[in-house]
């Protein structure tokens, strides 16, 4: 007879055989095992690979093309931060590891602190928040402890928040239990200072304020409104999104802040990738030390430790220390760039910025007329037959990722655009380019934009469909 | 289009009004300017709502806004179709995307709304 090819194998062994499931039934009641196989989708292994081969290959990104998202800093994120996130010493750790064995880690957690605060000029910081809007509520839960222990009749029940600022701000606010303001901006696109007066008040925790804010401008008045806070007995609070702006050329806590987040995926060159993760290190002046997440990392001659002993710490925000490979491609940013490198970011963004601006600003609408930040808002001019979405839809075309479009809410149509300080001239020269053959296209032959994009593997997507009709898990094609 | 027998508010909510009890939804302006919605969060009837509280959100596409509710009274009837087709608001705003009936509570309120001709000078003007 044949022999088998398999033939050679010998039974299997006590080892594989006591891994039967059999035995893991025994202890799970009968109510919670599921005797069916589950329904999930039969694919050869090929097909997967070219499903997501596929769907990687359509993926844009800015290792292919242009990203001008408001907002989002989508700068060039160096590969050499990838290569020092992969060594074995850093990727291989484990959270549970003797701070013995892990020095050079916790040294680097240090550094990173220690460059943050340089940059920024507060005096405590934590790394442990997983994004901006999860320091946020970490800043503002700081902020809540404060005014707690200062006054055991805590009657600041209100957080004020500008009519520019971005969702997760009151978002924040309401979620740690606040209620939330607005304040209006005046025409010039500061916050109205008249308003800001009338609504501080001994009720009012705090001001979340960014700045430069989500129109690209400085707050011009920011040492008034830092005083007007400050002197109603509250504190102010930065959301540190646009900071990539003013780095290396204003620090902060100068400005009065007492508590920032820092998105180290926008400023300093970590992977948006997919949402996540992210990371949203928070850094406080020194009346809010006492109450920063534990552990904190710390430095005693020459060794390194995790402190536990924060005297009113809010606890942790985040299970053990963070997104850490992502501080350590933060890490490898500072010193890639170094101290001169550091200091001519936000003065490359902001010349970038202004050099895109003033090619466009007399062909599309121009709200805010005034030199910008880092960023700009521009809209279609009145009377085209077009509006932002067709506008966004049809840069596309051009082989573009569209601005971020209807944000701020304060700007009718508004489009916003923030180049970053790594792109070349040639690049912004191209991108102008597009934009302006784009308004011309909306003058002359408006229903090219109104089908667009036309050049993409999809076409016009219904915006609405996926929001209404939600599906949030596997099912059979019906 | 605003049609000329309702009254408005300044946050762009219409009244129509019934005896008693008015309808209230968002007024055409208001459906473009948002967008798409995909979802309307309504009160439950029995609240009592006074004027100019915010009563639900509208979400769209672009954006998240409150409803404030133009009078003061009690949420009688809420549109149950909205829930699951919010698009009614931007289709048919001021028939099928009706939003709540409010029995009102102080009547007096609705002569200090807007008429149809004001509101569409406020709109003219970008509010
Ligand atoms: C102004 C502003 N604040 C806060 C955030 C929230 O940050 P994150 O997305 O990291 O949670 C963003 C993000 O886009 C933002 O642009």
């Amino acid at each position: 007879m044949e022999k088998s090819i398999f033939a050679y194998q010998s039974e299997p062994t006590e080892y594989i055989k006591s891994g039967d499931s059999g035995a893991i039934e025994a202890l799970i009641p009968e109510r919670f095992l599921q005797r069916q196989e589950p329904d999930l989708p039969q694919a050869t292994e090929q097909d997967v690979i070219r499903h997501f081969s596929r769907l990687a290959g359509l993926n844009y990104s800015v290792d292919t093309g242009f990203y001008p998202l408001g907002s989002c800093t989508m700068k060039y994120n160096p590969k050499i931060n990838e290569a020092v996130a992969d060594l074995p010493g850093l990727a291989g750790v484990h959270p549970y590891q003797d701070e013995k064995s892990i020095q050079g880690v916790l040294e680097l957690a240090y550094g990173l602190e220690q460059f943050l605060l340089a940059v920024s000029g507060f005096q405590g910081l934590t790394l442990q928040p997983a994004a901006g809007a999860h320091g946020e509520i970490t800043g503002i839960l700081l902020i809540k402890a404060y005014h707690r222990l200062a006054s055991k009749k805590e009657k600041r029940r209100i957080i004020l928040v500008p009519d520019t600022a971005h969702g997760t701000n009151p978002a924040t606010a309401a979620l740690a239990g606040y209620e939330v303001r607005q304040v209006k901006s005046d025409e010039a696109g500061d916050i109205d200072l008249a308003d800001l007066k009338q609504n501080l008040s001994p009720e009012v925790a705090a001001l979340m304020l960014t700045n430069p804010n989500t129109l690209g401008l400085f707050e011009k008045n920011i040492l008034q409104v830092s005083k007007m806070v400050h002197e109603a007995g509250a504190l102010l609070y930065g959301d540190g999104a646009n900071f990539n702006a003013l780095l290396g050329l204003v620090k902060p806590a100068d400005l009065g802040f007492d508590v920032m987040h820092f998105n180290l995926h926008k400023t300093f060159s970590t992977p948006h990738g997919g949402g996540g993760p992210g990371a949203g290190a928070v850094g406080v002046v020194e009346k809010l030390i006492p109450f920063l997440p534990v552990p904190l990392v710390k430095k005693k001659g020459e060794k390194f430790y995790f402190d536990y002993k924060v005297k009113h710490s809010i606890g942790k925000v985040r299970s053990f220390y963070g997104n850490f490979l992502i501080a350590v491609r933060a890490y490898a940013y500072f010193l890639a760039l170094g101290e001169e490198g550091i200091k001519k970011v936000g003065r490359q963004s902001i010349l970038n910025a202004n050099y895109l601006l003033r090619k466009l600003k007399d062909v599309y609408e121009w709200p805010y007329r005034r030199s910008c930040m880092h960023e700009f808002v521009i809209t279609p001019k009145t009377g085209w037959q077009v509006n932002t979405l067709d506008i966004a839809k049809r840069i596309i075309d051009y082989g573009y990722h569209p601005p971020t479009i209807y944000f701020p809410l304060i700007v009718h149509e508004a489009m916003m655009i923030e180049p970053t300080e790594t792109e070349t001239k040639n690049t912004l020269d191209e991108f102008s380019a597009a934009l302006l053959s784009i308004a011309q296209e909306a003058q002359t032959t408006p229903e090219l934009l109104k089908k667009a994009p036309v050049n993409s593997p999809v076409g016009r997507l219904d915006e609405a469909r996926a929001a209404r009709q939600l599906i949030l898990k596997y099912e059979k094609a019906r | 289009m605003v049609p000329a027998e309702l009254k408005y508010s300044e946050s762009h909510e219409w009244v129509k009004q019934e005896g008693n009890t008015v309808i209230i939804g968002i007024t055409d302006y208001a459906q473009e300017e948002l967008g798409d919605i995909v979802f309307v969060e309504v009160p439950k009837p029995g609240r009592e709502l006074k004027q100019k509280e915010s009563f639900g959100v509208a979400e769209s596409v672009k954006a998240v806004s409150d409803l404030f509710s133009p009078v003061s009274g009690k949420v009688v009837a809420v549109n149950e179709e909205l829930s699951k087709t919010p698009e009614l608001v931007n289709k048919e705003p001021y028939t099928g995307g009706w939003i709540i009936k409010v029995e009102l509570s102080q009547a007096g309120e609705l002569s200090g709304l807007m008429s149809a001709e004001q509101y569409e000078k406020l709109i003219k003007e970008g509010h």
